[in-house]
Protein backbone atom coordinates (compact mmCIF):
# COMPACT_ATOMS: atom_id res chain seq x y z
CA UNK A 1 0.00 0.00 0.00
CA UNK A 2 1.98 2.99 -1.22
CA UNK A 3 0.87 6.55 -0.74
CA UNK A 4 3.91 8.41 -2.51
CA UNK A 5 1.90 9.29 -5.64
CA UNK A 6 -0.64 11.25 -3.99
CA UNK A 7 0.79 12.40 -0.47
CA UNK A 8 1.45 16.31 -0.20
CA UNK A 9 -1.36 18.55 0.34
CA UNK A 10 -2.57 20.32 -2.87
CA UNK A 11 -2.10 24.10 -3.36
CA UNK A 12 -4.95 26.19 -2.33
CA UNK A 13 -6.21 29.44 -2.03
CA UNK A 14 -3.90 32.32 -4.20
CA UNK A 15 -1.49 29.33 -4.26
CA UNK A 16 -3.80 27.13 -6.22
CA UNK A 17 -4.97 30.56 -8.52
CA UNK A 18 -1.68 31.22 -9.63
CA UNK A 19 -1.23 27.06 -10.22
CA UNK A 20 -4.27 27.16 -12.31
CA UNK A 21 -3.69 30.65 -14.19
CA UNK A 22 0.00 29.24 -15.01
CA UNK A 23 -1.57 26.45 -16.24
CA UNK A 24 -4.21 28.14 -18.21
CA UNK A 25 -1.10 29.96 -20.16
CA UNK A 26 -0.01 27.07 -20.96
CA UNK A 27 -3.17 26.13 -23.56
CA UNK A 28 -4.14 27.71 -26.30
CA UNK A 29 -7.17 29.13 -24.52
CA UNK A 30 -5.94 32.63 -23.81
CA UNK A 31 -4.57 33.14 -26.99
CA UNK A 32 -7.48 31.95 -29.12
CA UNK A 33 -9.56 34.33 -26.89
CA UNK A 34 -7.49 36.75 -28.07
CA UNK A 35 -7.90 35.94 -31.63
CA UNK A 36 -11.20 36.04 -31.44
CA UNK A 37 -11.60 39.18 -30.14
CA UNK A 38 -9.31 40.37 -32.48
CA UNK A 39 -11.16 39.18 -35.67
CA UNK A 40 -14.46 40.81 -34.37
CA UNK A 41 -13.05 44.17 -33.83
CA UNK A 42 -11.52 43.76 -37.69
CA UNK A 43 -14.64 42.79 -38.82
CA UNK A 44 -16.39 45.27 -36.98
CA UNK A 45 -13.36 48.11 -38.30
CA UNK A 46 -13.96 46.85 -41.76
CA UNK A 47 -17.16 47.19 -42.10
CA UNK A 48 -18.22 49.89 -40.31
CA UNK A 49 -15.43 52.27 -40.98
CA UNK A 50 -13.24 50.98 -44.19
CA UNK A 51 -15.83 49.66 -46.50
CA UNK A 52 -18.66 51.61 -45.33
CA UNK A 53 -20.98 48.47 -45.99
CA UNK A 54 -24.45 49.41 -45.11
CA UNK A 55 -26.50 48.73 -42.51
CA UNK A 56 -23.03 49.04 -40.53
CA UNK A 57 -21.66 52.42 -41.75
CA UNK A 58 -24.92 54.22 -39.70
CA UNK A 59 -23.46 52.74 -36.40
CA UNK A 60 -20.18 54.65 -34.81
CA UNK A 61 -17.15 52.25 -36.32
CA UNK A 62 -14.45 50.78 -33.35
CA UNK A 63 -11.72 53.72 -33.90
CA UNK A 64 -14.69 56.67 -33.25
CA UNK A 65 -15.99 54.73 -29.94
CA UNK A 66 -12.65 54.19 -28.89
CA UNK A 67 -11.08 57.57 -29.78
CA UNK A 68 -14.36 58.92 -28.14
CA UNK A 69 -13.94 56.98 -25.23
CA UNK A 70 -10.37 57.66 -24.42
CA UNK A 71 -10.88 61.26 -25.13
CA UNK A 72 -10.07 63.53 -22.65
CA UNK A 73 -12.38 66.23 -23.89
CA UNK A 74 -15.11 63.85 -25.43
CA UNK A 75 -17.26 65.68 -28.44
CA UNK A 76 -20.65 63.80 -26.89
CA UNK A 77 -20.16 64.74 -23.29
CA UNK A 78 -19.16 61.48 -22.00
CA UNK A 79 -16.36 59.42 -21.94
CA UNK A 80 -13.83 57.59 -19.25
CA UNK A 81 -12.55 61.05 -18.25
CA UNK A 82 -16.27 62.06 -17.46
CA UNK A 83 -17.98 61.84 -14.05
CA UNK A 84 -21.05 61.04 -15.48
CA UNK A 85 -20.08 58.32 -17.09
CA UNK A 86 -18.94 56.45 -13.95
CA UNK A 87 -21.96 57.42 -11.83
CA UNK A 88 -24.03 55.16 -14.53
CA UNK A 89 -22.03 52.41 -13.82
CA UNK A 90 -22.17 52.94 -10.27
CA UNK A 91 -26.06 53.37 -10.13
CA UNK A 92 -26.81 50.15 -12.27
CA UNK A 93 -24.50 47.90 -10.39
CA UNK A 94 -25.42 48.69 -6.95
CA UNK A 95 -28.95 48.23 -8.03
CA UNK A 96 -27.80 44.85 -9.58
CA UNK A 97 -25.99 44.32 -6.59
CA UNK A 98 -29.22 44.76 -4.28
CA UNK A 99 -31.34 42.82 -7.07
CA UNK A 100 -28.93 39.58 -6.99
CA UNK A 101 -28.70 39.93 -3.05
CA UNK A 102 -32.24 40.11 -2.17
CA UNK A 103 -33.16 37.15 -5.07
CA UNK A 104 -30.20 35.16 -3.95
CA UNK A 105 -31.17 35.28 -0.57
CA UNK A 106 -34.53 34.39 -0.49
CA UNK A 107 -34.45 32.45 -4.19
CA UNK A 108 -31.74 29.71 -2.63
CA UNK A 109 -33.99 29.36 0.88
CA UNK A 110 -36.99 28.53 -1.42
CA UNK A 111 -35.77 26.34 -3.56
CA UNK A 112 -33.86 24.04 -0.78
CA UNK A 113 -36.98 23.74 0.76
CA UNK A 114 -38.81 23.08 -2.04
CA UNK A 115 -36.33 20.55 -3.66
CA UNK A 116 -36.24 18.62 -0.12
CA UNK A 117 -39.74 18.67 1.36
CA UNK A 118 -42.57 17.10 -0.66
CA UNK A 119 -45.13 18.81 0.98
CA UNK A 120 -43.46 22.93 0.67
CA UNK A 121 -43.29 21.81 -3.14
CA UNK A 122 -46.20 21.12 -3.26
CA UNK A 123 -47.87 24.42 -1.96
CA UNK A 124 -45.44 26.79 -3.44
CA UNK A 125 -44.40 25.08 -7.16
CA UNK A 126 -47.91 25.85 -8.88
CA UNK A 127 -47.60 29.62 -7.58
CA UNK A 128 -44.11 30.02 -8.94
CA UNK A 129 -44.74 28.24 -12.36
CA UNK A 130 -47.89 30.68 -12.26
CA UNK A 131 -45.78 33.79 -12.16
CA UNK A 132 -42.48 32.56 -14.08
CA UNK A 133 -43.76 32.88 -17.43
CA UNK A 134 -44.80 36.10 -17.16
CA UNK A 135 -41.88 38.10 -19.09
CA UNK A 136 -40.52 40.88 -17.07
CA UNK A 137 -41.11 43.60 -19.66
CA UNK A 138 -45.14 42.42 -18.31
CA UNK A 139 -44.13 43.36 -14.71
CA UNK A 140 -43.38 47.09 -15.26
CA UNK A 141 -46.97 48.88 -15.42
CA UNK A 142 -47.42 47.15 -12.06
CA UNK A 143 -43.83 47.57 -10.50
CA UNK A 144 -44.28 51.36 -11.18
CA UNK A 145 -47.78 51.35 -9.54
CA UNK A 146 -46.55 50.18 -6.62
CA UNK A 147 -43.59 51.79 -6.42
CA UNK A 148 -42.37 55.64 -6.50
CA UNK A 149 -39.64 57.21 -7.85
CA UNK A 150 -36.68 55.52 -9.97
CA UNK A 151 -34.73 53.33 -7.77
CA UNK A 152 -37.28 51.02 -6.20
CA UNK A 153 -39.26 49.59 -8.95
CA UNK A 154 -36.01 48.92 -11.39
CA UNK A 155 -34.39 46.99 -8.19
CA UNK A 156 -37.88 45.05 -7.83
CA UNK A 157 -38.32 44.31 -11.53
CA UNK A 158 -34.20 42.71 -11.33
CA UNK A 159 -34.69 41.36 -8.56
CA UNK A 160 -38.13 39.61 -9.80
CA UNK A 161 -36.55 37.92 -12.59
CA UNK A 162 -33.24 36.15 -10.90
CA UNK A 163 -34.70 35.42 -7.93
CA UNK A 164 -37.41 32.53 -10.31
CA UNK A 165 -34.13 31.52 -11.76
CA UNK A 166 -32.38 31.21 -8.63
CA UNK A 167 -35.42 29.52 -6.64
CA UNK A 168 -36.00 26.88 -9.76
CA UNK A 169 -32.62 26.28 -10.24
CA UNK A 170 -32.11 25.73 -6.58
CA UNK A 171 -34.85 22.95 -6.54
CA UNK A 172 -33.23 21.20 -9.16
CA UNK A 173 -30.29 20.86 -7.68
CA UNK A 174 -31.50 19.49 -4.93
CA UNK A 175 -33.90 16.98 -6.68
CA UNK A 176 -30.68 16.24 -8.71
CA UNK A 177 -28.70 14.59 -5.76
CA UNK A 178 -27.93 11.14 -5.56
CA UNK A 179 -30.25 9.39 -3.94
CA UNK A 180 -27.35 7.20 -2.25
CA UNK A 181 -25.84 10.63 -0.23
CA UNK A 182 -29.19 10.75 1.64
CA UNK A 183 -29.16 6.90 2.40
CA UNK A 184 -25.91 7.55 3.41
CA UNK A 185 -26.20 10.31 5.82
CA UNK A 186 -29.02 7.59 7.14
CA UNK A 187 -27.23 5.12 8.03
CA UNK A 188 -24.40 7.03 9.57
CA UNK A 189 -26.85 8.52 12.20
CA UNK A 190 -27.75 11.78 10.93
CA UNK A 191 -30.81 13.62 12.07
CA UNK A 192 -32.91 16.10 9.58
CA UNK A 193 -30.95 19.30 9.96
CA UNK A 194 -27.92 16.77 9.67
CA UNK A 195 -28.74 15.99 6.35
CA UNK A 196 -29.84 19.10 5.26
CA UNK A 197 -26.52 21.01 5.93
CA UNK A 198 -24.33 18.08 5.07
CA UNK A 199 -26.22 16.88 1.80
CA UNK A 200 -28.88 19.16 0.50
CA UNK A 201 -26.79 22.33 0.69
CA UNK A 202 -23.76 21.16 -0.36
CA UNK A 203 -25.27 18.79 -2.89
CA UNK A 204 -26.89 21.83 -4.47
CA UNK A 205 -24.32 24.13 -4.65
CA UNK A 206 -23.24 23.20 -8.53
CA UNK A 207 -27.02 23.83 -9.96
CA UNK A 208 -26.91 26.65 -7.54
CA UNK A 209 -24.09 28.32 -9.01
CA UNK A 210 -25.43 27.56 -12.45
CA UNK A 211 -28.39 29.19 -11.73
CA UNK A 212 -27.01 32.49 -9.94
CA UNK A 213 -24.60 32.85 -13.22
CA UNK A 214 -27.86 32.96 -15.32
CA UNK A 215 -30.10 34.55 -12.57
CA UNK A 216 -27.01 37.74 -12.84
CA UNK A 217 -27.64 37.20 -16.39
CA UNK A 218 -30.86 38.30 -16.48
CA UNK A 219 -31.21 40.94 -13.56
CA UNK A 220 -28.64 42.84 -16.13
CA UNK A 221 -31.21 41.93 -18.73
CA UNK A 222 -34.36 43.61 -16.46
CA UNK A 223 -32.38 46.30 -14.92
CA UNK A 224 -31.12 47.36 -18.29
CA UNK A 225 -34.99 47.32 -19.68
CA UNK A 226 -36.15 49.06 -16.77
CA UNK A 227 -33.58 51.46 -16.91
CA UNK A 228 -34.41 52.35 -20.71
CA UNK A 229 -38.68 52.65 -19.85
CA UNK A 230 -38.28 54.34 -16.26
CA UNK A 231 -34.69 55.75 -15.10
CA UNK A 232 -32.88 58.85 -14.35
CA UNK A 233 -29.50 57.20 -14.17
CA UNK A 234 -27.93 53.72 -15.06
CA UNK A 235 -26.18 52.44 -17.81
CA UNK A 236 -29.90 51.28 -19.24
CA UNK A 237 -30.62 55.20 -19.40
CA UNK A 238 -27.44 56.27 -20.69
CA UNK A 239 -28.40 54.11 -23.56
CA UNK A 240 -31.98 55.47 -24.16
CA UNK A 241 -31.21 58.48 -23.40
CA UNK A 242 -28.38 59.43 -25.78
CA UNK A 243 -29.93 57.30 -28.58
CA UNK A 244 -32.80 60.03 -28.02
CA UNK A 245 -30.52 63.29 -28.73
CA UNK A 246 -28.57 60.59 -31.44
CA UNK A 247 -25.60 60.71 -29.63
CA UNK A 248 -24.70 57.43 -31.03
CA UNK A 249 -20.82 56.83 -29.88
CA UNK A 250 -22.02 57.43 -26.78
CA UNK A 251 -25.11 54.65 -26.74
CA UNK A 252 -22.33 52.43 -28.36
CA UNK A 253 -20.27 53.02 -25.62
CA UNK A 254 -22.58 52.31 -22.71
CA UNK A 255 -23.15 49.13 -24.67
CA UNK A 256 -20.06 48.13 -24.70
CA UNK A 257 -19.73 49.11 -20.92
CA UNK A 258 -22.34 47.01 -20.07
CA UNK A 259 -20.58 44.28 -21.66
CA UNK A 260 -17.76 44.43 -19.94
CA UNK A 261 -19.66 44.71 -16.34
CA UNK A 262 -21.96 41.95 -17.14
CA UNK A 263 -18.79 39.83 -17.84
CA UNK A 264 -16.73 41.19 -14.67
CA UNK A 265 -20.52 39.85 -12.66
CA UNK A 266 -20.80 36.45 -14.01
CA UNK A 267 -16.98 35.67 -13.31
CA UNK A 268 -17.42 37.20 -9.95
CA UNK A 269 -20.22 34.08 -9.22
CA UNK A 270 -18.26 31.91 -11.04
CA UNK A 271 -15.00 32.62 -9.14
CA UNK A 272 -17.32 32.63 -5.77
CA UNK A 273 -18.92 28.92 -7.14
CA UNK A 274 -15.52 27.77 -7.60
CA UNK A 275 -13.96 28.93 -4.20
CA UNK A 276 -17.12 27.28 -2.44
CA UNK A 277 -16.65 23.93 -4.36
CA UNK A 278 -13.26 23.23 -4.04
CA UNK A 279 -14.02 19.58 -4.25
CA UNK A 280 -15.42 20.23 -7.50
CA UNK A 281 -12.70 21.99 -8.91
CA UNK A 282 -10.25 19.55 -7.72
CA UNK A 283 -11.85 16.36 -9.13
CA UNK A 284 -12.28 17.91 -12.21
CA UNK A 285 -8.58 19.20 -12.25
CA UNK A 286 -8.07 14.95 -12.01
CA UNK A 287 -9.93 14.52 -14.81
CA UNK A 288 -12.68 12.90 -12.32
CA UNK A 289 -16.20 13.88 -11.70
CA UNK B 1 -39.16 -22.30 2.41
CA UNK B 2 -36.86 -21.64 5.35
CA UNK B 3 -33.52 -22.26 6.11
CA UNK B 4 -31.01 -21.80 9.37
CA UNK B 5 -27.83 -21.80 10.06
CA UNK B 6 -26.90 -24.51 12.00
CA UNK B 7 -23.53 -23.75 12.80
CA UNK B 8 -21.46 -20.96 11.75
CA UNK B 9 -18.12 -21.61 10.76
CA UNK B 10 -16.67 -18.10 11.12
CA UNK B 11 -14.22 -18.10 14.07
CA UNK B 12 -14.73 -15.85 17.43
CA UNK B 13 -18.03 -13.88 17.14
CA UNK B 14 -18.20 -11.06 18.94
CA UNK B 15 -21.71 -11.47 20.42
CA UNK B 16 -23.66 -9.28 18.28
CA UNK B 17 -25.25 -8.51 15.44
CA UNK B 18 -26.92 -11.38 14.80
CA UNK B 19 -29.29 -10.75 12.08
CA UNK B 20 -32.68 -13.03 11.95
CA UNK B 21 -34.83 -12.62 9.13
CA UNK B 22 -38.35 -14.88 8.94
CA UNK B 23 -40.43 -15.02 6.38
CA UNK B 24 -40.23 -11.68 4.74
CA UNK B 25 -41.98 -10.74 2.07
CA UNK B 26 -41.78 -7.42 0.42
CA UNK B 27 -44.36 -6.72 -2.61
CA UNK B 28 -43.29 -3.47 -4.64
CA UNK B 29 -46.34 -1.79 -6.15
CA UNK B 30 -44.62 0.16 -9.55
CA UNK B 31 -47.13 2.12 -11.80
CA UNK B 32 -50.37 -0.12 -10.64
CA UNK B 33 -49.20 -4.12 -10.89
CA UNK B 34 -47.71 -5.72 -7.76
CA UNK B 35 -44.37 -7.15 -7.94
CA UNK B 36 -43.26 -10.04 -5.60
CA UNK B 37 -39.65 -9.00 -4.82
CA UNK B 38 -39.30 -11.30 -1.70
CA UNK B 39 -41.73 -13.92 -1.07
CA UNK B 40 -41.52 -15.62 2.39
CA UNK B 41 -37.53 -15.34 2.71
CA UNK B 42 -36.02 -16.29 5.76
CA UNK B 43 -32.34 -16.33 6.79
CA UNK B 44 -30.79 -16.76 9.86
CA UNK B 45 -27.27 -14.92 10.31
CA UNK B 46 -25.08 -15.20 13.35
CA UNK B 47 -22.97 -12.62 15.11
CA UNK B 48 -19.69 -12.30 13.22
CA UNK B 49 -20.78 -14.18 10.44
CA UNK B 50 -19.55 -13.69 6.76
CA UNK B 51 -22.80 -14.01 5.00
CA UNK B 52 -22.23 -13.62 1.35
CA UNK B 53 -25.39 -13.26 -0.61
CA UNK B 54 -25.22 -14.43 -4.27
CA UNK B 55 -28.22 -14.69 -6.51
CA UNK B 56 -29.49 -13.40 -10.60
CA UNK B 57 -29.46 -9.83 -11.50
CA UNK B 58 -32.63 -8.12 -10.36
CA UNK B 59 -33.08 -11.11 -7.48
CA UNK B 60 -34.34 -8.98 -4.48
CA UNK B 61 -31.16 -9.37 -2.84
CA UNK B 62 -31.10 -5.50 -2.31
CA UNK B 63 -34.51 -5.34 -1.53
CA UNK B 64 -33.48 -7.61 1.63
CA UNK B 65 -30.17 -5.05 2.20
CA UNK B 66 -32.74 -1.85 1.97
CA UNK B 67 -35.19 -3.71 4.41
CA UNK B 68 -32.46 -4.51 7.02
CA UNK B 69 -30.68 -0.97 6.39
CA UNK B 70 -34.43 0.56 6.77
CA UNK B 71 -34.52 2.41 3.04
CA UNK B 72 -37.76 0.24 2.39
CA UNK B 73 -40.26 -1.24 3.99
CA UNK B 74 -41.56 -5.05 4.26
CA UNK B 75 -44.88 -6.07 3.35
CA UNK B 76 -44.67 -9.14 5.38
CA UNK B 77 -42.32 -11.21 8.35
CA UNK B 78 -39.88 -9.46 10.71
CA UNK B 79 -36.27 -9.14 10.66
CA UNK B 80 -34.84 -8.58 14.10
CA UNK B 81 -31.34 -7.41 15.28
CA UNK B 82 -29.83 -9.27 18.15
CA UNK B 83 -33.22 -9.72 19.42
CA UNK B 84 -34.94 -6.48 18.56
CA UNK B 85 -37.11 -6.06 15.78
CA UNK B 86 -35.88 -3.93 13.38
CA UNK B 87 -38.87 -4.18 11.33
CA UNK B 88 -42.00 -6.20 11.60
CA UNK B 89 -45.75 -6.34 12.38
CA UNK B 90 -46.63 -3.04 13.07
CA UNK B 91 -43.57 -1.48 12.07
CA UNK B 92 -42.88 -2.05 8.84
CA UNK B 93 -39.94 0.47 8.29
CA UNK B 94 -36.68 -0.07 10.10
CA UNK B 95 -35.19 3.04 11.42
CA UNK B 96 -31.68 3.95 10.05
CA UNK B 97 -28.75 3.66 12.80
CA UNK B 98 -25.77 3.60 12.45
CA UNK B 99 -25.34 0.03 13.91
CA UNK B 100 -26.03 -1.28 10.53
CA UNK B 101 -23.72 0.80 8.02
CA UNK B 102 -23.83 0.28 4.57
CA UNK B 103 -21.56 0.55 2.04
CA UNK B 104 -23.23 0.99 -1.34
CA UNK B 105 -22.64 -0.19 -5.39
CA UNK B 106 -21.55 3.24 -6.84
CA UNK B 107 -19.56 4.49 -3.66
CA UNK B 108 -21.69 7.29 -1.17
CA UNK B 109 -18.54 9.28 0.32
CA UNK B 110 -19.93 12.57 -0.03
CA UNK B 111 -17.72 14.30 -2.80
CA UNK B 112 -17.86 17.73 -0.83
CA UNK B 113 -16.33 16.33 2.20
CA UNK B 114 -12.37 15.19 2.55
CA UNK B 115 -12.17 11.33 3.24
CA UNK B 116 -11.17 12.72 7.11
CA UNK B 117 -14.42 14.69 6.46
CA UNK B 118 -16.21 12.07 5.61
CA UNK B 119 -14.27 9.40 8.32
CA UNK B 120 -15.17 11.97 11.28
CA UNK B 121 -18.72 12.51 10.20
CA UNK B 122 -20.88 9.62 12.18
CA UNK B 123 -19.72 10.06 15.61
CA UNK B 124 -19.87 13.85 15.00
CA UNK B 125 -23.78 13.87 13.82
CA UNK B 126 -24.67 11.01 16.79
CA UNK B 127 -23.38 13.60 19.01
CA UNK B 128 -20.83 10.93 20.52
CA UNK B 129 -17.41 12.83 19.73
CA UNK B 130 -16.57 16.30 19.16
CA UNK B 131 -15.21 18.17 15.75
CA UNK B 132 -11.29 17.53 16.88
CA UNK B 133 -11.58 14.16 18.64
CA UNK B 134 -13.80 12.66 15.62
CA UNK B 135 -11.26 14.17 13.30
CA UNK B 136 -8.22 12.28 14.82
CA UNK B 137 -9.78 9.14 15.15
CA UNK B 138 -10.70 9.40 11.52
CA UNK B 139 -6.79 10.20 10.63
CA UNK B 140 -5.66 7.34 12.88
CA UNK B 141 -8.42 4.75 11.11
CA UNK B 142 -7.52 5.99 7.69
CA UNK B 143 -3.84 5.71 8.37
CA UNK B 144 -4.62 2.18 9.62
CA UNK B 145 -6.43 1.43 6.60
CA UNK B 146 -3.17 2.81 4.78
CA UNK B 147 -4.91 5.95 3.63
CA UNK B 148 -3.20 8.70 5.36
CA UNK B 149 -1.53 10.44 2.71
CA UNK B 150 -4.92 10.74 1.25
CA UNK B 151 -6.89 11.54 4.65
CA UNK B 152 -7.06 15.80 2.89
CA UNK B 153 -8.67 14.34 -0.99
CA UNK B 154 -11.70 14.71 -1.91
CA UNK B 155 -13.36 11.21 -3.06
CA UNK B 156 -13.11 12.51 -6.52
CA UNK B 157 -9.56 13.09 -6.44
CA UNK B 158 -8.55 9.47 -5.48
CA UNK B 159 -9.34 6.08 -6.87
CA UNK B 160 -12.14 4.13 -6.59
CA UNK B 161 -9.98 1.67 -4.48
CA UNK B 162 -8.86 3.41 -2.25
CA UNK B 163 -12.56 5.47 -2.27
CA UNK B 164 -14.34 2.27 -1.04
CA UNK B 165 -11.53 1.10 1.53
CA UNK B 166 -12.38 4.88 3.32
CA UNK B 167 -15.97 3.91 2.89
CA UNK B 168 -15.45 1.00 4.54
CA UNK B 169 -13.42 2.50 7.41
CA UNK B 170 -16.25 5.56 7.28
CA UNK B 171 -18.52 2.84 8.36
CA UNK B 172 -15.91 1.27 11.14
CA UNK B 173 -15.20 4.19 12.94
CA UNK B 174 -19.15 4.06 13.96
CA UNK B 175 -18.46 0.32 15.07
CA UNK B 176 -21.33 -1.11 13.80
CA UNK B 177 -23.53 -4.51 14.80
CA UNK B 178 -23.36 -5.42 10.71
CA UNK B 179 -21.94 -3.84 7.60
CA UNK B 180 -23.78 -3.96 4.78
CA UNK B 181 -22.27 -4.39 1.68
CA UNK B 182 -23.93 -3.64 -1.92
CA UNK B 183 -21.47 -5.19 -4.48
CA UNK B 184 -19.11 -2.90 -3.51
CA UNK B 185 -16.13 -3.91 -5.94
CA UNK B 186 -18.46 -4.58 -8.44
CA UNK B 187 -17.33 -1.90 -11.58
CA UNK B 188 -13.01 -2.64 -10.26
CA UNK B 189 -10.76 -4.56 -12.63
CA UNK B 190 -9.07 -7.66 -11.34
CA UNK B 191 -6.21 -6.46 -9.35
CA UNK B 192 -7.76 -3.78 -7.62
CA UNK B 193 -10.81 -6.14 -6.30
CA UNK B 194 -8.06 -8.84 -4.92
CA UNK B 195 -6.86 -5.95 -3.05
CA UNK B 196 -9.86 -5.37 -1.35
CA UNK B 197 -10.55 -8.61 -0.56
CA UNK B 198 -7.92 -8.67 1.04
CA UNK B 199 -8.37 -5.38 3.20
CA UNK B 200 -11.90 -6.63 3.78
CA UNK B 201 -10.61 -9.81 5.25
CA UNK B 202 -8.17 -7.61 7.48
CA UNK B 203 -10.56 -5.75 8.67
CA UNK B 204 -12.79 -8.35 9.65
CA UNK B 205 -10.11 -10.77 11.26
CA UNK B 206 -9.86 -7.24 13.48
CA UNK B 207 -13.31 -6.44 14.10
CA UNK B 208 -15.23 -9.72 13.84
CA UNK B 209 -18.28 -7.49 12.62
CA UNK B 210 -21.02 -9.10 11.38
CA UNK B 211 -21.02 -8.53 7.11
CA UNK B 212 -23.95 -9.15 4.94
CA UNK B 213 -22.47 -9.15 1.27
CA UNK B 214 -24.11 -9.12 -1.85
CA UNK B 215 -22.13 -9.63 -4.78
CA UNK B 216 -22.38 -11.43 -8.50
CA UNK B 217 -18.98 -13.03 -8.30
CA UNK B 218 -18.51 -16.01 -7.07
CA UNK B 219 -15.22 -16.30 -6.62
CA UNK B 220 -15.80 -13.45 -4.01
CA UNK B 221 -18.05 -14.87 -2.37
CA UNK B 222 -16.33 -18.34 -1.59
CA UNK B 223 -12.91 -16.54 -0.85
CA UNK B 224 -14.57 -14.00 1.29
CA UNK B 225 -17.24 -15.46 3.20
CA UNK B 226 -18.69 -18.22 5.99
CA UNK B 227 -21.61 -19.23 4.42
CA UNK B 228 -22.46 -18.54 0.53
CA UNK B 229 -26.46 -18.03 0.35
CA UNK B 230 -27.68 -18.82 -3.38
CA UNK B 231 -31.20 -16.63 -4.04
CA UNK B 232 -33.68 -18.36 -6.24
CA UNK B 233 -34.88 -15.59 -9.17
CA UNK B 234 -37.85 -13.35 -8.60
CA UNK B 235 -39.50 -12.85 -6.26
CA UNK B 236 -36.28 -14.37 -4.25
CA UNK B 237 -35.93 -17.14 -1.60
CA UNK B 238 -32.88 -18.81 -0.31
CA UNK B 239 -32.38 -21.75 -2.84
CA UNK B 240 -29.09 -22.90 -1.48
CA UNK B 241 -26.69 -22.39 1.56
CA UNK B 242 -23.21 -23.32 0.52
CA UNK B 243 -20.76 -23.26 4.19
CA UNK B 244 -17.30 -22.61 3.76
CA UNK B 245 -15.39 -24.56 5.91
CA UNK B 246 -12.13 -23.17 4.96
CA UNK B 247 -10.39 -21.50 7.85
CA UNK B 248 -8.94 -17.97 8.30
CA UNK B 249 -6.96 -16.09 7.81
CA UNK B 250 -7.38 -16.93 4.37
CA UNK B 251 -4.64 -15.81 1.38
CA UNK B 252 -4.45 -15.68 -1.94
CA UNK B 253 -2.92 -18.94 -2.57
CA UNK B 254 -6.65 -20.26 -1.50
CA UNK B 255 -7.89 -19.29 -4.82
CA UNK B 256 -5.94 -22.58 -6.42
CA UNK B 257 -6.73 -24.78 -4.04
CA UNK B 258 -9.02 -28.03 -5.14
CA UNK B 259 -11.39 -27.50 -1.81
CA UNK B 260 -11.59 -23.90 -3.39
CA UNK B 261 -12.81 -24.99 -7.21
CA UNK B 262 -15.00 -27.10 -5.80
CA UNK B 263 -17.19 -25.11 -3.13
CA UNK B 264 -17.08 -22.25 -6.69
CA UNK B 265 -18.70 -25.13 -8.68
CA UNK B 266 -21.40 -26.17 -6.16
CA UNK B 267 -22.65 -22.36 -6.41
CA UNK B 268 -22.39 -22.53 -9.84
CA UNK B 269 -24.44 -24.75 -10.49
CA UNK B 270 -26.94 -23.33 -8.54
CA UNK B 271 -26.58 -20.00 -9.18
CA UNK B 272 -26.70 -20.87 -13.18
CA UNK B 273 -29.85 -22.38 -12.92
CA UNK B 274 -31.69 -19.90 -11.61
CA UNK B 275 -29.95 -17.00 -13.97
CA UNK B 276 -31.17 -19.24 -16.94
CA UNK B 277 -34.57 -18.82 -15.50
CA UNK B 278 -34.07 -15.33 -14.79
CA UNK B 279 -32.82 -14.68 -18.59
CA UNK B 280 -35.62 -16.71 -19.99
CA UNK B 281 -38.30 -14.69 -17.72
CA UNK B 282 -36.33 -11.53 -19.45
CA UNK B 283 -37.77 -9.24 -16.12
CA UNK B 284 -36.29 -6.00 -15.90
CA UNK B 285 -34.09 -5.47 -12.88
CA UNK B 286 -34.81 -3.97 -9.87
CA UNK B 287 -33.34 -1.35 -8.54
Amino acid sequence: MSNQSVSGRPPSGLHYFLHKSRKALKTPMPYLAFIGIGIWLLSYFLLNEYWRVSPFYKVPGPVEVVTEWLNKDPIWGTSLFTQDYYINIWVSCRRIFIAFAIATGLGVPLGLFMGWSKKFKDYTFPILETLRPIPILAWVPLAIVMFAGFETPIIYLATLASFFVTALNTMLGVESIDESYFRAAGCLGSKKHHVFLNVVVPGALPFIFTGLQISIGVAWFSLVAAEMISGDFGLGYMIMDSFMVNKYTTMVMAMLTLGFVGWITSAMVRAAGNRMMQWRERALGQGGV
Amino acid sequence: MSATAAAVTGNGASGKGAISIRNVTKIYDPGGADVLALDDCSLEIASGEVCMIVGPSGCGKTTLLNAIAGFHSITEGQIDLDGEMLCGPGKELATQGADRVVVFQNGALFPWKTLAENVAYGPIVQGIMNKAEARDKAEALLAEAGLGGVADKYPGEVSSGMARRAEIVRALINDPKVLLLDEPYRAMDALTKSIMHESLLEVYDRTKVTIFFITHDLEEAIFLGDRVVVMTTRPARTKKIVDVKIDRPRDYRLLSSEEFRILVQETKEAVHEEAVKAFEAGERELA
